[in-house]
């Protein structure tokens, strides 16, 4: 592995998050995975939104958007369309994707664009200071559910699937070198990836739930999930309650960005006389 | 019977709503209103706030879910900041221009970019033209009264519109002051239920709200609401007498002034920054400088008449801007008081600065050495048509 402190703006360490939270993992397995790719950092442009999580880029040594909450995936949408030959990953948060910017979720995913998508996902808004998130479990406490939280939570990763995503995966901040594998093939794959990754918030899940510190988190973590390869072996009683980790899913289909080209230079070859393209029509600007 | 109790701006703000018995609330987390919307959780998990409330999944919905709620004739409230109130801007145009009495606190914060969280009013200044009333407050104990009271100014016959009370993040948000409570029978006596009978969704009398309509019945709408706003300004003075009466506290209404009487010159501002105006200006009169202060607390509706009357005879003025109105060079309620003047037929010398945004503190230094560069402005007879910026001097490393 090469050095990957060279993937960080170390003049803006330390980092905000507090001791022992998971974003840090999840963004540490984020660079192991580029790493291994040789991705050109030139060539690789990151994209959050708003939250603890989404404070990530502003450590990544690349070019990075730091936007606005919930609209990181369509800034990202935008930078694709523009430069397509990008690689453009999202990183953002269970709040972030799936409350107020849950819309462009599906729309990227319906669209199969293709954005690398990591989220963050440690079931509660950290930054806000612990208000129950769509993704909390029902009867999970939060700063807004203080005798438990009375709504169902999404399952990021059917979601996903169900609206179109061709590359669906989960992993965790105690499964480290599996969250690396399936981020690495998320960024392979050429149409719309998400990677949900479980991470812990010690500070507002861990204290608000009373799982105790980053070490018991972990273990809770470890204890709620169970790999998919091995879920197949075991009886259901055995996977009640818990959470699947690995690939859950990986379809190759028609990405966004190159069919939208391939439409063009259908058009075009159709009209030779068509001066238009890409970047916009020379005959046709009045 | 009132109590004291010692509560951060938030604090305040989430009593007020508790006491004014809202059924309706929904609202989205973000800093610096976040504990408002923890605190009414709270009243409302404990059984203290009798209501719906729902935590949405973004501040349009937000919105959105109020204007529904209103349409069905209840009472509703919600709280936010900035990017907020930003994302918020669709329902939030419409809630005002379908007449809905809704009360939303908003807790000003800087709008990014860059990305900012600290305080400064230009969320909602940006927004005064939408047609919501705005009025800014000073401190704990006004952000507490002037909510109770802003029920009863949006929901009164002649208003009808929507109203923010504005208060400044972090430093009255965050900070503790001694603050008085009413009781929920003194608050009762004073704000009534409210029965909506002017727009309503009522199977017994049926309605259709927002048809497409054409523009003539639109200006006729947008007249209505013109003089709406101008009633406030009745309704806001009689909301505060009413409340002086039964509370023994009253904050001047539209405008608040403070030793303007002999004044020569005034400084103008609104929120926070008053507090720190107050200081000097005592320091000023205590060498013998004869300067007091205008203090805006209705933003929309403008006071112009109550302005044109606190400055007859003054030599001059300086407005402390905590906004920029990009393209004119000067603050947002620069311009105002200039327009309000205009209108009188009088021309003062006046001194606008910009300053204390994006959360910077106007120190009394600072605003001491407004007050003085506003002396020199006016004493020379001068208008400023740019502002001058009002910054801490760097820290040496
Ligand atoms: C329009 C808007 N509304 C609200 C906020 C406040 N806000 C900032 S981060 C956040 C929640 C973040 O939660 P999540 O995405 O789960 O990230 P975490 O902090 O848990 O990593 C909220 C509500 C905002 N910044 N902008
Ligand atoms: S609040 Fe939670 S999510 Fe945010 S930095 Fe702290 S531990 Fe991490």
């Amino acid at each position: 592995m090469g050095d990957t402190l060279s993937y960080f703006r170390q003049d803006m360490l330390p980092h905000i998050w507090c001791p022992g939270c998971g974003h840090g993992t999840a963004t540490g397995a984020l660079v192991r995975a580029i790493d291994r790719l040789h991705l050109d950092k030139n060539k690789v442009c990151i994209v959050s939104g708003i939250g603890c999580s989404s404070r990530a880029v502003g450590y990544l040594d690349f070019d990075t958007l730091h936007t606005a909450h919930g609209r990181a995936l369509a800034f990202a949408t935008g930078i694709k369309l523009a430069r397509p030959e990008l690689k453009v990953i999202v990183m953002t948060g269970d709040g972030d994707c799936t409350a107020i910017g849950g819309n462009h979720f599906i729309h990227a995913a319906r669209r199969n664009i293709g954005i690398t998508t990591i989220v963050m996902n440690n079931n509660i808004y950290g930054m806000t200071s612990g208000q129950y998130s769509p993704m909390t479990p029902k009867g999970f406490f939060g700063t807004t559910a203080p005798y438990g939280n009375v709504e169902r939570n999404f399952d990021l990763c059917e979601l996903a699937k169900s609206a179109g995503a061709t590359y669906v995966a989960r992993a965790t901040s105690y499964h480290v070198p599996l969250l690396i594998d399936l981020i690495e093939k998320a960024l392979l794959n050429p149409g719309f990836s998400v990677v949900e990754a479980l991470v812990q918030c010690p500070t507002y899940m861990g204290r608000k739930n009373k799982i105790g510190g980053p070490v018991e988190m972990l273990n809770w973590i470890k204890e709620g999930t169970v790999n998919v390869k091995a879920a197949a072996a075991l009886p259901p009683e055995k996977l009640k309650d818990k959470i699947l980790i690995g690939e859950l899913y990986n379809k190759q289909e028609g990405e966004y960005t190159a069919d939208y080209d391939a439409l063009i230079a259908r058009v075009q070859r159709k009209y030779d006389k068509f001066q238009g393209g890409l970047y916009g029509c020379a005959s046709n600007s009045d | 019977m009132s109590r004291v109790d010692v509560l951060n701006g938030n604090l305040a703000a989430a009593h007020a709503a508790r006491l004014s018995r809202p059924e309706v609330i929904a609202a989205y987390p973000i800093t610096p209103q976040t504990p408002v919307v923890e605190y009414l959780t709270q009243f409302h998990a404990d059984g203290s706030l009798p209501c719906q409330m729902s935590e949405v999944e973004s501040e349009h919905s937000a919105m959105s879910i109020l204007t529904g709620a209103s349409l069905t004739g209840v009472r509703c409230y919600t709280a936010t900041s900035s990017q907020g109130l930003a994302l918020m801007y669709e329902p939030y145009f419409r809630a005002s221009t379908l007449r809905l009495p809704i009360v939303m606190n908003i807790v000003n914060r800087e709008m990014i970019s860059p990305q900012t969280v600290w305080g400064g009013p230009q969320d909602s200044m940006t927004l005064r033209d939408a047609g919501w009333l705005q009025i800014y407050v000073e401190d704990n104990q006004e952000i507490l009264d002037t909510t109770i009271q802003a029920f009863k100014v949006a929901e009164s016959a002649e208003v009808l519109l929507p109203i923010n009370v504005c208060y400044d993040g972090f430093y009255l948000s965050h900070m503790t002051e001694r603050v008085e409570i009413p009781s929920q029978e003194e608050v009762d006596a004073f704000l009534p239920p409210y029965r909506s009978r002017h727009i309503i969704l009522d199977p017994e009398t049926p309605m259709a709200v927002d048809p497409l309509t054409n523009g003539r019945l639109l200006m006729e709408y947008r007249r209505k609401h013109m003089a709406a706003q101008q009633a406030a300004l009745v309704a806001i003075e009689k909301a505060d007498a009413e409340y002086a009466r039964r509370f023994g506290r009253s904050w001047g209404g539209v405008i608040d002034e403070y030793r303007t009487e002999d004044a020569e010159y005034l400084m103008v501002s609104l929120g926070s920054v008053c507090g720190a105006l107050r200081e000097c200006i005592d320091d000023a009169r205590a060498r013998g400088v004869r300067v007091g202060l205008l203090k805006i607390r209705s933003l929309r509706p403008f006071p112009r008449a109550r302005v044109i009357e606190a400055l007859a005879g003054k030599k001059g003025f300086g407005v402390i801007d905590r906004n920029v109105s990009f393209g004119t060079n000067t603050g947002i309620l620069f311009q105002e008081i200039r327009a309000a003047l205009y209108s009188a037929g009088s021309r003062y010398p006046a001194a606008s600065f910009i300053g204390g945004l994006g959360g910077e503190d106007l120190t009394l230094e600072i605003v001491a050495g407004a007050i003085k560069s506003t002396i020199e402005t006016v004493d020379a007879g001068k208008i400023d048509n740019e502002a001058s910026w009002l910054v801490r001097p760097e820290r040496k490393a």
